[in-house]
């Protein structure tokens, strides 16, 4: 195993790069951190629309949730390979298929998230903020969404390392991530992939175990410099 | 500078206010008692209208609260309003909790906010938890902080929804020493609560419900020394008892 | 837009039908290999708790895919010769994508079975013991029927995961549903509706496992004589 490391390591990191197109990790990282990036925002809006008192925009933004919630990632990005080149006007490449495919997935997820914690943040706190006269989006923005997204922080940054992982998807439709990588060195080196497979194995666990382990630390130090009840 | 008419409340099927006709003058403090259930807190949480009432018509500083171009927003500004639970805001300091209606509602700035919240938890006797935030607080200090919270817009009028009964019985003490202080200073205020002692000492009326109807409006030495109606003679004596 | 010909509505139920054989089977596992690592972890002994954590951990910080290509492309290194050939004849794919899905699986289950059984106060176990149950009666009759209400919604969550990540063996050419549905996307480019076909039929089983679960969570909220 060793020996695939210390010979595949840059190909394994950078893909091709700085040959050749960027890959491997450095890539999946990219992606993952683009989708976060825009679905955090959208997951946001979806789930303000989800609880907001306008009927049909709660009703709509719930079936919408729902469906993404009930088809598998890999039968939306094969959707986002069809659709975004439509929707945009010229053809995409796997890298961008991937990612739209990646925030509307997660949007859905992080909105149910986001929409649990403004749901478990107690009536008492609305009204007290609307007693003083404060509008239902100043209540919003500065009572109910600072509690509820920091009370749902751990379930988020999971679903940051779910991101992560479902980068890894990007191979069925040939984006050069990590797995993709990899499988080019199991091509490469042809008689080891017990071997190839097991490295990968190990990368992911390391990103994955000690983000997920560091983000939680993070938030016990915000919860505990706060003190909470 | 509060006036009911007529006002009525269902829910569903059960009529929780049944005719209210309530009036206070500026200054004036009213105490409301009676059995839980009776509609107490349903009546004053109509005031503000955190609750909605079906017939009738209420009357804050001159101006119909229920009227069609009435802005609840600006409304509830000249309104203080006291929870039995608090409700702190837990994820702001003590002071970001007072300030909170100056800066975000009424838009003034920070450094005069920060004065009249500085003034008035000083007034409360909580200068010094001021960077605290609500969780490291006890119950009668986090009441304290919501009275200061509730007077920081400046409101004529202060309602009180059983400030005390969510706290230890140690800590009763000093958040109606503060409501007392409020009273002698002139506030105009509506309190529901069980403390007899501070109706007794504060009140200039005290008002009896049972069943969503006010059964008796008397001053207070006349409504504890000879109370009419039968339900507040029980009401009375069971309180004593406890 | 043309709807599909019957020949290739028919190709894609077989994918469906070996999407739902797959989801059965990967469960059957991942539920039987989750209430051994439950167990295991209720024990003692350290070493044995440190390994079903070694377990739960690994299995939640690897992507699927890499477990399904682990177990396709590097365990059947370990057999021998002739074990191997004769298993890449007997449908490998399909059994050794079972494997990957069902213990994958099994870790997130046990978490969910255990954080239902840390529901339960203690109290309600001294409480049976203390009217003469024994060990197995008291968890049998108090604390299982409580800690699997507590772990249904996430169960059924589960559930619904795994019926989705079914499509990923498509990467090792598992002929389910999403593998079935680029195939004939590959002959007739009628991409609409293809994956139009497909999409609906991962809705239809989505739903179905949405009420199913909404009925059994229902269920067990009555007979715990409480709303949950």
């Amino acid at each position: 195993m060793l020996e695939i490391v210390r010979e595949y390591w840059p190909m394994l990191l950078v893909g091709q790069y700085p040959n050749g197109p960027l890959g491997g990790l450095a890539l999946t990282l990219i992606v993952a951190v683009l989708g976060l990036a825009f679905s955090l925002p959208l997951s946001l809006l979806i789930a303000l629309a989800r609880v907001s008192p306008v009927k049909w925009l709660s009703f709509v933004t719930a079936q919408f949730v729902r469906v993404i919630r009930g088809i598998p990632l890999l039968m939306l990005i094969f959707w986002a390979y069809f659709v975004v080149p439509k929707l945009i006007g010229s053809s995409v490449s796997g890298f961008t298929t991937l990612v739209c495919a990646l925030v509307v997935y997660q949007a859905a997820y992080l909105a149910e998230v986001i929409r649990a914690g403004i749901e478990a943040i107690p009536s008492g706190q609305i009204e007290a903020s609307r007693s003083m006269g404060s509008s239902y989006m100043l209540t919003m923005r500065k009572v109910i969404l600072p509690q509820a997204l920091l009370n749902v922080l751990p379930s988020m940054t999971n679903q940051f390392v779910s991101t992560i992982k479902e980068t890894s998807l990007g191979y069925v439709i040939s984006v050069n991530e990590l797995t993709f990588s990899a499988n080019q060195v199991n091509n490469l080196v042809l008689t080891q992939p017990l071997q190839v497979f097991g490295v990968l194995a190990v990368v992911y666990f390391i990103v994955c175990f000690s983000l997920s382990r560091s983000l939680r630390w993070l938030d016990m130090r915000i919860r505990r410099s706060r003190a909470m009840a | 500078m509060i006036k009911m008419e007529k006002v009525s409340k269902w829910f569903g099927q059960h009529q929780v206010l049944n005719d209210i006709d309530l009036s206070l003058n500026k200054g004036e403090v009213v105490v409301i008692c009676g059995p839980s259930g009776s509609g107490k807190s349903t009546l004053i949480r109509t005031i503000n209208r955190l609750e909605s009432i079906q017939g009738g018509r209420i009357e804050v500083d001159g101006e119909d609260v229920y009227a069609g171009h009435m802005n609840v927003n600006s409304l509830r500004q000249k309104i203080g309003f006291v929870f039995q639970q608090f409700n702190l805001f837990p994820h702001m300091t003590v002071l970001d909790n007072v300030m909170f209606g100056l800066v975000n509602i009424q838009k003034r700035s920070k450094k005069e906010s920060m004065e009249r919240a500085r003034s008035l938890l000083d007034r409360v006797g909580l200068l010094e938890k001021i960077n605290a935030y609500p969780g490291a607080l006890s119950g009668g200090q986090q009441q304290r902080v919501a009275i200061a919270r509730a007077l920081a817009q400046q409101p004529p009028v202060m309602l009180f929804d059983e400030p005390t009964s969510a706290l230890d019985p140690e800590m009763v003490g000093e958040v109606l020493q503060v409501m007392k202080e409020l009273a002698k200073e002139g506030m105009t205020m509506v309190c529901v609560t069980h403390e007899m002692g501070f109706a007794r000492e504060v009140a200039d009326r005290v008002v009896f419900m049972d069943a969503g109807q006010i059964q008796e409006i008397a001053d207070p030495e006349t409504f504890f020394t000879s109370p009419q109606h039968p339900r507040a003679q029980r009401f009375l004596s069971d309180v004593h008892i406890r | 837009m043309y709807l599909l010909e019957a020949q290739y509505l028919y190709q894609m139920l077989g994918g469906m039908v070996t999407t739902i054989q797959l989801f059965i089977v990967s469960w059957v596992l991942a539920f039987s290999v989750a209430l051994t690592l439950v167990v295991i972890r209720a024990t003692e002994w350290s070493v044995a708790r440190w390994l079903v954590d070694a377990y739960v951990e690994y299995h939640r910080n690897v992507p699927l895919l890499v477990h399904v290509l682990f177990w396709y492309f590097g365990m059947p290194e370990l057999l021998p010769e002739s074990v191997r050939g004769w298993l890449y004849q007997h449908n490998a794919e399909m059994s050794l994508a079972a494997i990957a899905l069902g213990l994958g699986a099994a870790a997130y289950i046990a978490e969910d079975i255990r954080s239902g059984l840390r529901a339960i106060p203690d109290t309600q176990f001294e409480a049976a013991r203390a009217m003469g149950a024994n060990y197995l009666q008291g968890m049998r009759y108090v604390i299982i029927p409580q800690a699997l209400r507590h772990a249904v919604p996430a169960l059924i969550g589960r559930a619904l995961l795994l019926f989705k990540n079914t499509s990923v063996t498509m990467a090792i050419g598992v002929a389910e549903l999403t593998y079935q549905a680029r195939e004939i996307e590959n002959d007739t480019y009628r991409t609409f509706a293809t994956y139009g076909a497909a999409t609906a039929m991962y809705l239809a089983g989505a739903f179905l496992i949405m009420f199913i679960g909404a009925r059994i969570h229902a269920y067990y909220a009555i007979s715990g004589g409480r709303n949950a």
